[in-house]
């Protein structure tokens, strides 16, 4: 076997540079071939959760009916806290859908620090009546069987059933006198995702004030 | 130390989970299924055997007093081209197992093989360890996920084998980790035993 090296400073300020350069060219390289793939993975889910919430399908997961639209209009919006640069925390998308120019429904994006797990986000589709359509979970820490039922449990004809529904009145679990059915053991789950569905409404309202004022 | 000993240290006799006990952080966290705990195994495979490669490799030149640091540089780069390639190509994976596969870099045992063999072995021997040591932590993973699994929603990789039954919901939360580990961990050291004795 070869003399181990010496640890004198020079030999450890040689090692330690040379692998730390030869470790940042490494990964420089593999960045360049996956960042375009890691941007498009990203862009995909945003599409498909889009047309996933414009979109009814029956427990076979035929597609029922759609709204189907050419062209989307995205607004961001700033939610969260302001720091003291005044820049906000956390900021969704509202994207709204056109069918040859005539709005035809939107899905927004809407978030909830306060889930039982922590931060919720979800997407909800909305028809152009401002009913809402469906929804999707985009982020989700709650618990495994029973806070991560709410992706199934709000859907068309499961118990807690809220599509068809308008949030322009607040949305509410039972317990809070409102019309909606808790996830069973998961009060504070519904309660933050039913938060994100009033949420996204208010978001919903705020994106197609900007786009009339445009 | 000879190539057969070396499968068998990694595989069962010194085997990361059941017999070293290291890595019990992403061990508990990642078997909620059996498909998460093969390809969190597997992942650390990669960087094990990596990691161990590139060590043996340069342990000549690397002087003893910033061992640590070059070993932490070393994996860490091979934990985030895992990263970055599962980022890339299995997206749905990295959504359930995201941080920690990053986490894999202070995963005692990477650097436990690396500090232990890899730095005192040739590399032919360094890759078989890598590669065992990981298999051995694989098997270990898988398994746990698969009792964990299997008791806590009634899957096998997916697959429900007990139609429309939640199962027990605790198996795949912390408390069912703890319990399966320690059950499982008692069980495996009695056969183990049992087999060195005869």
């Amino acid at each position: 076997m070869a003399k181990k090296a010496q640890s004198t400073l020079l030999n450890m300020l040689l090692a330690l540079t040379a692998i730390a350069l030869v470790a940042a060219a490494a990964l420089a390289a593999l960045n360049g071939v996956t960042k375009d793939s890691i941007a498009q993975v990203e862009k995909n889910k945003v599409q498909t959760a889009i047309t996933d919430v414009l979109r009814q399908v029956d427990g076979q997961g035929n597609v029922v009916c759609e709204i189907k639209f050419d062209n989307t209009k995205d607004t961001v919006i700033y939610i969260g806290e302001k720091n003291d640069k005044g820049k906000y925390s956390d900021s969704v998308v509202c994207h709204l859908a056109y069918a040859q120019e005539q709005y035809a429904g939107a899905a927004v994006e809407a978030a909830d620090p306060n889930g039982f797990g922590g931060y919720f986000k979800v997407m909800v589709g909305f028809d152009a009546d401002n009913n809402i359509y469906g929804y999707s979970i985009l982020k989700t820490s709650e618990t495994p069987g029973l806070g991560a039922k709410a992706d199934q449990w709000f859907q068309k004809s499961s118990k807690g059933d809220i599509i068809g529904k308008s949030p322009s009145t607040e949305l509410k679990v039972k317990k809070d006198k409102g019309d909606v059915d808790a996830i069973t053991g998961s009060t504070i789950t519904s309660r933050a995702f039913l938060r994100c569905v009033n949420k996204a409404y208010a978001n919903l309202q705020t994106a197609l004030n900007s786009q009339s004022n445009q | 130390m000879n190539t057969k000993d070396i499968i068998k240290n990694g595989l069962i006799k010194e085997n990361p989970t059941w017999v070293l006990i290291l890595g019990m952080c992403p061990t508990l966290a990642t078997t909620t299924s059996a498909i998460n705990g093969l390809s969190m195994g597997l992942a650390t495979t990669f960087v094990l055997m990596m990691s161990n490669i590139v060590i043996s490799l340069l342990k000549s030149v690397i002087p003893d007093k910033v061992r640590i640091p070059a070993f932490i540089v070393i994996i860490a780069t091979f934990v985030t081209m895992v990263e970055m390639v599962m980022k890339a190509y299995l997206p749905g994976l990295y959504d359930s197992l995201g941080l920690f596969i990053s986490l894999i870099v202070v995963n005692c045992i990477v650097l436990g093989r690396a500090e232990a063999f890899a730095s005192k072995n040739s590399v032919g021997h360094s890759f078989l360890d890598g590669l065992f040591m990981g298999l051995g932590f694989t098997w270990a993973l898988t398994l746990l996920g698969i009792v964990r699994e299997l008791l806590g929603t009634g899957c096998f990789f997916g697959h429900s084998l007990i139609g429309g039954a939640d199962g027990m919901l605790m198996m795949i939360l912390p408390p069912g980790g703890f319990l399966a580990l320690g059950l499982l961990m008692a069980l495996i050291n009695h056969l183990r035993k049992k087999s060195v004795k005869s």
